[in-house]
């Protein structure tokens, strides 16, 4: 068994104990590589088909062609395909492009805001209707119990003290600092009505296994990882405003890992082009101990 | 503030090895680290002068500790308080670093890191010498099975120089004594300093007496821990998939293989229900067809003959080695919960797939993990070790300590907390007479009738009703009031009493006060139970009454018995030490025969559900 089997069978034995543990179970997508994988697993997991909902909470700011990507992907393998957004704040123009909010404050109302409440049931949820092949309003209201999430350990410091089933209370918050112990591959499955349990199949993937995985399974994603004759490519995927691109030569999955392996990003941090991070003093705790993924 | 991660820049295919560094609170942990990941040029650039800086700015002495403080919780308490993970590569391999917390508070989450871990380093402060959390985190490696563990000996500048070598070997010679008795031999014992840096990716002339490995060298003699390929097959049904509705016809059963090999054409038995039936394809999505698949695969596989068979029960192959099966087991267990372990709550085991309701019967011994003390006491407190006793609810399939880890281990759930994980060394039940239901079960023959098919045509659920209590109590009366009662309103019920028995199937074994011997009356119960079996599985709803059946007893009968459908019933006035069963009917009391009956009816309706 290779290195990336044996995190690909533990990843898909997680994936299968959160489809039987939870009877309300989403998988948040956020059209990037590290979620994507973890569709891939899905699909592996079980045999071709994606048993529960594909969350997005779109910010209306992402790249544009992430949308698109998201909805030929949902069409071509029948997901069960959800977005949320915070309407309000859009509405308001309460964001960072619009100039009437921070760079945290933005990323806290349009996705831990959004987030919460879309999971909670609390604001519209939208299905992708596979007949018409628009979005209709979602009947189902019930709040998520549990939640798929695609970090890795290694991303960054908070992420690195995570659990793979990990609760949060009532008001989607992480104690960091009272964490239920998780061994010999038992899991906290038990939770207090009104809690959820975030589940974290990918924690000891690296950005390297990732991309292994995608080349071995040839899974699509967004062309924007790749250089298209600019000389950059994105190495970490979010807002258009709040995210930008690295100096990279690499046109095809064969060539970012050829890059990775060459050490070349190995002392500059993955999620370097996500502006969010340097505003939350590094880490991503404060945004993450209030529910952010 | 970046983690310190270099993963990205190696080169090659080597697995990684996940290494705890576990040990006393101040002991030196994040300063080996710190150490380790500088020496090795492991650090991000700037990183280090970065931290050197940030000290120099606060007027604080400069420490290898600060460069893994990633969390700022951490920051402001100045301990680790969870497993932080680092990575750094030597020559030979990429390591995952699984930083400890040291503070007996942070138990749990060590146990999370190390659990993780193929190998572990234990740091030991020379200085202090070998202090609780040293003990009680060698005692947490042996029993969470981690069989590789390098012992530093740390901070030797802090000793004069002559007393140095001799400090350096009463700590190990006593150390090794106590690992001794917990058996866990490590592979070696290194003095360092990981304060300047002495023998961690470096020797140093001021320690020339000691000729062993440095901590690199030590952990680049570790072995990988390989799943267990060469063992008899395990493996958990963790699920069962029929996508219909996406026009998947398959029916897969779903799970891990926890050791050895599944290959097509296996013939397999699903315990404890003892169905059997054969490996008829290993299933796959996207991948070159499999005919078998070995241990640490998430596998699936369909059958040859459709069997209802359900999560939690272990899949072994006919003709390998069997697992045990029963409900009481005797377990070594480590509590973490902040309320005690007691005989006096229910709680959940958890072991592979499996998951059932379980009471402690017993402390056969409590320890004190860091002194290993022997406690006299009834329960075992947080922090502590013991040897216990539990009783299940129902069956389970397991395997005892030693070969296999997934049908060994199990954790221990209290509400909704995990709160603790055991070992499984014995079984408490009569083995013989488990081996007999796995044979029994085995040989079984299969109607072609579904049991789903029986129960729509019977419109009922097969059910046995046990009617039980004090020995004046009318239990016969009872009974044939409740089968009339039954059987007016359309159902298939007959009363059976032990009496029936005790005379024919039993007169080989009949003696004159048989019921009260106990060895006897072990097997007229046994008896009973196998009688029961066969018209429960004829469909019939039973009901059966014998005297003052204990909590052992009904055990035993839930064991042979196949269905989960026993309601249990006690007749006559209670005490605390009557406390198994699922109704209590005082009819000395105020209660009438009636109320009764239309209780048990409710009680109908709701398995029918």
């Amino acid at each position: 068994m290779t290195h990336l089997e044996h995190l690909e069978n533990k990843s898909i034995h997680i994936l299968r104990e959160a489809y039987n543990r939870f009877d309300n179970l989403c998988m948040l997508w956020s059209i990037g590589k590290d979620s994507t994988v973890m569709l891939s697993l899905a699909r592996k997991a079980f045999y071709g088909h994606v048993p529960f909902p594909l969350v997005h909470i779109d910010t209306h700011h992402k790249i544009p062609q992430m949308v698109e990507y998201r909805d030929n992907l949902a069409k071509e393998w029948h997901l069960d395909m959800v977005y949320g957004e915070n309407a309000f704040a859009l509405e308001e123009k309460q964001t960072f492009p619009d100039g009437n909010a921070t760079r945290l404050e933005c990323c806290k109302l349009l996705k831990t805001e959004a987030l919460r409440n879309t999971l909670s049931g609390e604001w519209p949820r939208y299905r992708l209707d596979h007949k018409s092949g628009t979005y209709k309003r979602d009947t189902n209201t019930q709040p998520y119990t549990g939640v798929i999430v695609g970090i890795r350990s290694d991303e960054e410091g908070s992420r690195s003290k995570e659990r793979y089933f990990s609760p949060r209370d009532k008001n989607n918050d992480w104690d960091v600092g009272d964490q239920p112990p998780e061994f010999w591959g038992q899991y906290k499955t038990d939770f207090e009505p009104g809690t959820h349990i975030r589940i974290h199949p990918l924690l000891d993937w690296t950005e390297l296994d990732v991309w292994e995985h995608i080349r071995k399974e040839n899974v699509p994603v967004v062309p924007l990882y790749f250089n298209h004759g600019d000389g950059k490519r994105y190495r970490s995927l979010g807002c258009a405003p709040c995210t930008s691109p690295v100096d990279s030569d690499a046109r095809t999955v064969d060539e970012i890992i050829e890059e990775l392996k060459t050490g070349k990003f190995s002392n500059i941090a993955e999620r370097s082009g996500r502006e969010q991070d340097k505003e939350d003093g590094g880490g991503l705790e404060e945004l993450r101990k209030d529910g952010y993924m | 503030m970046d983690t310190c991660k270099t993963q990205n820049g190696f080169v090659g295919e080597a697995k990684e090895m996940n290494i705890v560094i576990v040990g006393h609170v101040d002991h030196g942990k994040s300063t080996v680290i710190g150490r380790l990941l500088a020496d090795t040029g492991s650090l991000p650039e700037g990183k280090f002068d970065m931290v050197r800086e940030l000290c120099r700015r606060n007027a604080k002495p400069f420490e290898y500790a600060f460069l893994l403080d990633a969390l700022k919780d951490e920051r402001a308490q100045g301990i680790t308080i969870d497993t932080a993970r680092c990575f750094f590569k030597s020559a030979k391999r990429k390591y995952i670093i699984i930083d400890a917390p040291g503070h007996i508070e942070f138990l749990k989450n060590m146990i999370t890191g190390a659990s993780r871990a193929d190998a572990a380093l234990l740091v030991i402060d020379a200085n202090e010498g070998i202090k609780e959390n040293s003990r009680r985190h060698g005692y947490m490696l042996s029993m969470l099975g981690i069989k590789q563990v390098a012992v530093l000996i740390n901070k030797l500048d802090l000793i004069p120089e002559r007393e140095r070598e001799e400090k350096y070997k009463n700590i190990a010679a006593e150390y090794g004594k106590f690992l001794e008795q917990i058996n866990l031999k490590p592979v070696c014992y290194i003095p360092i300093s990981a304060f300047e840096g002495i023998n961690i990716a470096e020797t140093s002339e001021k320690l020339d007496w000691y000729n062993g490995p440095t901590v690199l060298e030590a952990l680049d003699n570790f072995v990988e821990v390989l799943p267990a390929e060469d063992l008899p097959l395990r493996m958990w049904v963790q699920d069962v998939y029929k996508f219909t509705q996406q026009n998947d016809d398959r029916r897969i059963i779903a799970g891990t293989v926890s050791s050895g090999k599944l290959s097509a054409g296996d013939e397999v038995v699903f315990l404890p229900s003892g169905k059997k039936t054969t490996v008829k394809s290993i299933e796959g999505f996207r991948e070159e067809p499999k005919t078998a698949v070995s241990a640490g695969y998430a596998a699936g596989f369909c059958m040859t003959e459709q069997i209802y068979v359900k999560r939690g029960e272990l899949i072994s192959i006919i003709g390998e080695e069997s697992p045990l099966t029963g409900n009481k087991i005797k377990a070594s267990v480590f509590w973490l919960g902040k309320e005690a372990l007691s005989q006096d709550k229910k709680y959940k085991i958890k072991i592979g797939s499996a998951q059932v309701g379980c009471r402690l019967v017993e402390v056969e011994a409590a320890l004190n993990a860091a002194t290993l003390q022997n406690i006299q006491q009834s329960f075992v407190a947080r922090h502590e070790v013991a040897r216990c006793v539990f009783h299940l609810d129902r069956p389970l399939a397991f395997d005892l300590a030693g070969r296999f880890e997934d049908t060994v281990r199990f954790v221990i759930v209290d509400g909704y907390e995990i709160a603790g994980g055991g070992i499984i060394t014995d079984t408490a039940d009569d083995s013989r007479l488990n081996e007999n239901l796995v044979r029994r079960d085995i040989k079984w023959i299969k109607s072609s009738i579904e049991v789903e098919e029986r129960e729509k045509y019977y419109g009922q659920k097969s059910l046995m009703i046990i009617l039980t209590g004090p020995k004046d109590t009318d239990k016969k009366n009872t009974a044939r009031a409740l089968e009339k009662f039954l059987i007016q309103k359309g159902k298939i019920a007959y009363y059976l009493g032990i009496g029936n028995l005790l005379y024919g199937v039993d007169a080989d074994i009949k003696s004159v006060d048989s019921m009260n011997i106990v060895q006897e009356r072990q097997e007229h119960i046994r008896r009973l139970g196998e009688v029961a079996n066969l018209m429960l599985d004829a469909g019939n709803i039973l009901i059966v009454t014998a005297s003052e059946l204990s909590g052992d007893e009904l055990d035993t009968l839930r064991q042979i018995i196949t269905t989960d459908n026993i309601l249990t019933v006690w007749l006559g006035p209670t005490d605390n030490r009557i406390r198994d069963f699922e109704m209590y009917f005082d009819d000395t009391g105020e209660g009438t025969q009636e109320d009764l009956l239309l209780r048990i009816e409710e009680k109908l309706a709701q398995t029918e559900d």
